[in-house]
């Protein structure tokens, strides 16, 4: 393989793209489902579920809003779903090296502008449909990511200090791989943590769904959605289980390794970090987008600032 | 389309409208989501917007100031929509049948595909009902 426009599209559309990541992320959006159902002693959903929510959605009637800009509403989760495999494409292509299609595209700071803009799609398709809700929800958004952007750049920012100042995720991943991953030293343990949250904050899961809060303003932006353009919203959600765990993993623990016992090793890392991120959602109420915001900028943002010092110092 | 039914079938999302119920099967249908009964192993969840719906619950009787406001909801729903209505003001107008401000014909306001009486119906009637429900769109 080599970077042929055929396979390039490949990349994009099936692995590691559009339906790897789509079909993993359904499948551990079910996990959530499951784990959180048996936290609260339920049962849960069976395996299909989330497969069948998202096909369900592509079959019903699309409701556009009278009031609403149209095109805005409609392209909303369109760029959102296509920006979300765009992560998912550049993060894998430098996961999976054994692809053999060079990661020449797109460093860090592309990974850091698509994840940008799921938010700010978020935020103007919320805000295009004119109902009170969604415009609550979009200017919540605004603010929530107003909140994790700066802790989650400092975050990213240890990273690169650490594998001597590159924003290639490749040479990140190398100098993990040769010399141990930088969840072993103190700054990098530390901007795991804070990037873990940053995580779950761009995700908008528990305790950070301030955005979405379905008990108070019946999930903002999304209220208004309907048929398959809700039905891509969730996909995109969906998606977003495998993007921000295979950044964590690609910036501080190490990348993935696919020969022997490090298979084990690799799918270890990865269904811890999803499953410490379904512990964080279930044991923790919403909190105010006041808190929130003294949480990250207060707290966060310093450690990750000290961790970017020390980083710098070598430890 | 008998693969799309089953897709349905199996991701049934219920929104639920109150119109001028006493509460009594609002709780009930709350109680169909606590752990002891949990809906969601048929699929089966709460959704806080009509777009998102699948089946509409409607609890209480159709008064004439409430009737208008059903119609609105039901139209603001993506098809195809189920109703399903819960408990015996809904289904029979149970005493209140000779109020002066009722409508009497429930079914010239929305279709109602299925009615649960009881007062308040247990859960597992409403389960009961759900379960026909899917049996119907399996075919």
């Amino acid at each position: 393989m080599s970077n042929t426009p055929g396979w390039l599209a490949f990349a994009v559309l099936v692995f590691p793209g559009l339906l790897f990541s789509g079909v993993v992320g359904l499948v551990i959006g079910w996990v959530d489902r499951k784990v959180s159902a048996r936290v609260q002693y339920r049962v849960g959903p069976p395996f299909f579920q989330n497969f069948n929510d998202f096909f369900k959605l592509l079959g019903k009637e699309t409701i556009i809003v009278q009031n609403s800009v149209r095109s805005l509403f409609i392209l909303a989760p369109l760029i959102a779903l296509s920006s979300t495999v765009l992560i998912a494409t550049l993060v894998g292509l430098s996961l999976f090296p054994q692809l053999g299609i060079t990661n020449r595209y797109g460093d860090l700071i592309v990974i850091m502008y698509l994840m940008m803009i799921f938010s700010i799609t978020l935020i103007l398709g919320g805000s295009a449909t004119g109902n009170v809700y969604s415009s609550l929800g979009a200017g919540r958004e605004i603010k929530l990511l107003l909140a994790d952007e700066l802790a989650f750049i400092l975050v990213c920012l240890v990273a690169v200090i650490k594998a001597g100042y590159t924003f290639k995720l490749d040479a990140i991943i190398a100098a993990q791989q040769s010399n141990g991953m930088f969840f072993n030293s103190v700054s990098g343990a530390m901007a795991t943590i804070v990037g873990l949250l940053c995580m779950q904050a761009k995700m908008a899961l528990p305790p950070f769904h301030i955005p979405e809060a379905e008990t108070e303003i019946v999930e903002g932006p999304l209220m208004e959605y309907s048929g398959p353009l809700l039905g891509f919203w969730k996909l995109t959600q969906a998606i977003f289980w495998v993007v921000m765990p295979f950044v964590l993993i690609a910036l501080f623990l190490g990348g993935f390794k696919w020969q022997g016992i490090e298979i084990l090793w690799s799918l270890l890392k990865y269904i811890v970090i999803v499953v410490l991120m379904i512990l964080i959602k279930n044991t923790n109420p919403r909190i105010r987008i006041d808190t929130a915001l003294h949480f990250f900028w207060k707290i966060l943002a310093p450690l990750a600032l000290l961790a970017i010092i020390l980083a710098v110092l070598g430890a | 389309m008998g693969w799309y039914k089953r897709r349905l079938a199996k991701s049934l999302w219920v929104f639920h409208v109150s119109g001028s119920p006493c509460n009594n099967c609002d709780i009930e249908i709350l109680d169909l989501l606590t752990p002891k009964y949990d809906v969601e192993r048929l699929g089966i969840k709460l959704v806080g917007s009509i777009r998102h719906a699948d089946v509409m619950l409607v609890t209480g009787v159709f008064n004439q100031k409430i009737a208008p406001r059903i119609k609105k909801i039901y139209e603001q729903a993506p098809k195809p929509i189920f109703v399903v209505a819960i408990g015996t003001c809904t289904s029979g107008t149970c005493c209140f049948k000779d109020s002066y401000n009722i409508v009497p014909d429930r079914e010239a306001v929305i279709p109602i595909d299925m009615y649960v009486p009881g007062c308040p119906p247990k859960p597992e009637a409403m389960i009961e009902a759900v379960a026909k429900l899917i049996e119907v769109l399996n075919g």
